[in-house]
């Protein structure tokens, strides 16, 4: 039986009794291997940076005006705090993302229309998914083109200028300051705006696993069923480099 | 360069308080700080004062006589001159030159406003102060028996034996004798109760004229003012208010609306009355977010805007409204007033008055915010005005692109007063005189009154008078709260906070983009809307899936 026909039996099943085994072997079935596939900094990176951007959302609507749930002394003190702590985590996150490779997971893959078409319609109709998570390919070509976006379009634009912003002070008397604060705070807002979509697909799309709560799960834990090729099983049994489940 | 490095030295505390905590209050340095001690003279001792005085200027022959030079710079300051040259506008002021929005003007007036000049006897306006230096008035400055006083309609002239049973001083109380060598023997730096009498009273009455200078003042609570708490720091007016050769620092006419120097160098002289001057202009601690962020505010928001949050503070009303055109209304023949104010103690104030008209008045008044950079141009006797528009008796000059601007308070004074209907400039009132035929306080006969000060001051008149709408701003910077009575963010920074009004910048809270905010609230709604679909759709066809 093929990993892609395990997941077709799965869905056909009302209770499939693999899963409900609970054993190691039981949860990987076939060529699958049960590995953390998301390291310990990288999960503190993810949830760290998901507090951060919902704090600082929150306290955004606040100094926006949208609401005043809270005052906007603290709004600004938390808004200022949560930036600056984001973007510490931020360039932390580049050093590991280089430094371990890591930053290969986000280059372009080929075949992206074939994940679109599948989150569109064959999802809703059962159709496997088109893309194998594998240690070196952790993120479908969706994935990747998102985070790449975020990463280097609505981010940068959001903590530059949030930067900009904050050091409003150092610039204020400079010709056309009253013209560009404007523009920055429309940037700024526009950006946010972004990433508040980005964020509400994001979390749906983490209810599509095999499981509703699979992917949050995965996230939290680090460990998924990914499909390993020879080389990395004999590579990672000799080295014990991964984590890895039996 | 030097604001970007203060920036970046903030930021670095800012970070630097992140691990380490909020930094330590400044200890009080435990001095006086009244501003009125420190002399080295008891001048009850000196043998020129061991006598009786017949009348005020022998008083000050006897305090010339060592204080040789105190004459002379009295009589060069704005105190003795009335008169203020404004070398940026060009413009002659003072209260000589001014008409305002309250009494109007002081020429054709004299005796009654001059009860306030720091001198004896100026009968004239346009003859000018009186030549003769021993017609400087040293004790309204300089008693400490809080008893002496001015007469209230005798052009300077304090009360002495024997004094007219209906005498009232210069703030409405009876006017009683004075012992002239008691009072010369007390002399010492002024007090507040020295300033207070007349700038308390500007206008005719307590609070009348500027709003945060009351009789309150006299004895404040911390609430009302921080720096002048009768419990706390008590500080006299020239504390702030600091002079050389009786010059004093804080003109109204050319407000220092911002002080980059701070608090200068240790030693250097300050001829300065800038909150600055003692505060710098980063006086917010550094170990907080909103500390640095209150600091960055110090060069486009004067201090006073947040700290002063309303004026006419601690229960005496201001005048808000002054409106002449009504006045002069008799019933059978005799003026008659009414008092329809209340004010917190109590008291009513009037709201008409056959020689004035109508009165609004205001306490704990919310200011009017407007960008000033220190410039203020009067509309003054010789300007055509437009009568179908309000007409501004000053303009205050101010732009949120002028880095020398910040946003001050004011107070606006609302006015409704005489003009020229033919030539289009503002006249002068001819008001007091108990025995001419020509003052509107007694004859109530405004052709006549306008007619007689005109050609007192020497202005073309058409005979034609009518009425415009004025306003007039005085800029607040007295009353300084508690800091924990200072406005909090949310006052300015909200939709329809207190500088809804101000246009020209953009401040985070109050503005946003509309069709941005739209598009923004739309696409999040959209993709909720998507999502919340998207996942029916998977829900409704879970078990009909295909093989």
């Amino acid at each position: 039986m093929t990993d892609k026909n395990h997941y077709h039996d799965i869905r056909a099943q009302e209770k499939p009794p693999v899963i409900k085994k609970k054993t190691r072997q039981g949860l990987c079935p076939g060529q699958n291997h049960y590995v953390m596939i998301y390291t310990r900094y990288e999960r503190f990176w993810h949830w760290s940076q998901a507090a951060l951007i919902f704090a600082l959302f929150f306290t955004g609507l606040n100094i926006h005006g949208t609401f005043s749930l809270i005052s906007f002394k603290l709004a600004v003190t938390i808004h200022t705090f949560a930036a600056i702590a984001l973007i510490v985590l931020w360039i932390f996150t580049t050093f590991w993302n280089f430094t371990t490779g890591q930053w290969r997971q986000y280059l372009f893959k080929e075949g992206i229309f074939k994940i679109i078409r599948f989150y569109a319609y064959g999802i809703i109709v059962g159709e496997p998914h088109p893309y194998k998570k594998g240690l070196q390919r952790k993120q479908n070509a969706l994935q990747s083109l998102a985070y790449m976006t975020f990463m280097l379009i609505v981010g940068p634009a959001l903590w530059s200028t949030g930067i900009i912003y904050l050091l409003y002070d150092l610039w204020r008397d400079m010709p056309y300051a009253g013209v560009l604060l404007p523009i920055i705070a429309f940037l700024h807002t526009a950006a946010a705006f972004m990433i508040a979509i980005f964020v509400i697909v994001h979390v749906y799309m983490t209810t599509t696993g095999k499981s509703v709560f699979h992917y949050v799960k995965t996230m939290i834990t680090g460990y998924d069923c990914v499909e390993l090729t020879e080389a990395e099983e004999a590579y990672i049994r000799e080295t014990q480099s991964v984590s890895m489940i039996e | 360069m030097r604001k970007s490095a203060t920036a970046l030295c903030q930021l670095a505390a800012l970070l630097f308080a992140l691990t380490t905590g909020s930094i330590a209050a400044l200890a009080a340095d435990g001095q006086d700080h009244d501003g009125k001690s420190g002399g080295t003279a008891d001048h009850a001792k000196f043998e020129e004062l061991n006598k009786t005085f017949a009348s005020g200027p022998d008083v000050t022959r006897a305090c010339l006589s060592c204080h040789n030079k105190a004459g002379d710079q009295v009589m060069h300051s704005i105190h003795w001159k009335w008169e203020f040259q404004n070398e940026k506008t060009g413009q002659t002021l003072g209260k000589s030159h001014v008409i305002n929005a309250f009494c109007g003007n002081v020429a054709a007036n004299e005796p009654r406003c001059t009860s306030c000049h720091v001198g004896y006897g100026w009968t004239d306006m346009a003859a000018g102060p009186p030549k003769d230096e021993t017609k400087v008035d040293c004790l309204v400055c300089h008693d400490r028996t809080g008893t002496y006083t001015k007469i209230a309609t005798a052009a300077g002239m304090p009360p002495l034996d024997p004094v007219s049973p209906k005498a009232q001083t210069i703030t409405g109380a009876p006017a009683k004798a004075l012992d002239l060598g008691k009072i010369a023997r007390s002399v010492g730096l002024p007090g507040r109760e020295n300033c207070g009498q007349c700038h308390f009273y500007g206008g005719g009455g307590d609070n009348v004229k500027h709003g945060d200078l009351s009789s309150v003042l006299f004895e404040p609570t911390k609430a009302v003012d921080v720096h002048m708490d009768k419990d706390g720091l008590n500080f006299a007016c020239s504390k702030c208010h600091v002079s050389t050769e009786h010059q004093w620092a804080g003109s109204r006419y050319d407000v220092k609306a911002i002080d980059t120097v701070g608090t200068g160098k240790p030693g250097a002289r300050r001829d300065v009355a800038t909150c600055e001057s003692c505060h710098g202009s980063s006086p917010h601690p550094i170990g907080t977010v909103a500390g640095i962020k209150l600091n960055n505010h110090t060069g486009r928001v004067a201090c006073q805007t947040c700290h002063i949050p309303s004026f006419a503070r601690g229960g005496v009303a201001t005048k808000t409204k002054w409106d002449w055109s009504t006045a002069g209304k008799l019933k059978e023949g005799a003026p008659y007033h009414e008092e329809d104010f209340t004010q917190s103690d109590g008291s009513h104030l009037h709201t008409y008055l056959s020689t004035k008209g109508g009165f609004e008045w205001g306490e704990n008044v919310t200011p009017y915010y407007a960008w000033f950079d220190g410039q203020v141009r009067y509309t003054l006797s010789d300007a055509t005005i437009d009568p179908t528009k309000t007409v501004e008796i000053n303009r205050i000059k101010g732009s949120p692109d002028d880095p020398n601007s910040r946003i001050w308070p004011f107070k606006r004074m609302e006015g409704r007063q005489a003009y020229d209907a033919k030539l289009n400039h503002l006249v002068y009132n001819h008001v007091f005189g108990p025995d001419t035929d020509s003052a509107f306080w007694t004859n109530f006969d405004w052709d006549k009154a306008i007619k007689a000060a005109m050609e007192h001051v020497g202005v073309d008149y058409s005979g034609e008078y009518g009425f415009v709408d004025t306003l007039m701003y005085w800029p607040i910077t007295h009353m300084v709260a508690p800091k924990d009575d200072a406005l909090a963010c949310a006052e300015c920074h909200a939709r329809d906070g207190r500088l809804a009004s101000l246009a020209g910048f953009y401040m985070p809270g109050r503005d946003h983009f509309s069709w941005l905010d739209i598009i923004g609230y739309l696409a999040i709604a959209g993709a909720l809307g998507g999502v919340i679909l998207h996942s029916l759709a998977r829900v409704m066809m879970r078990g009909r899936t295909k093989h």
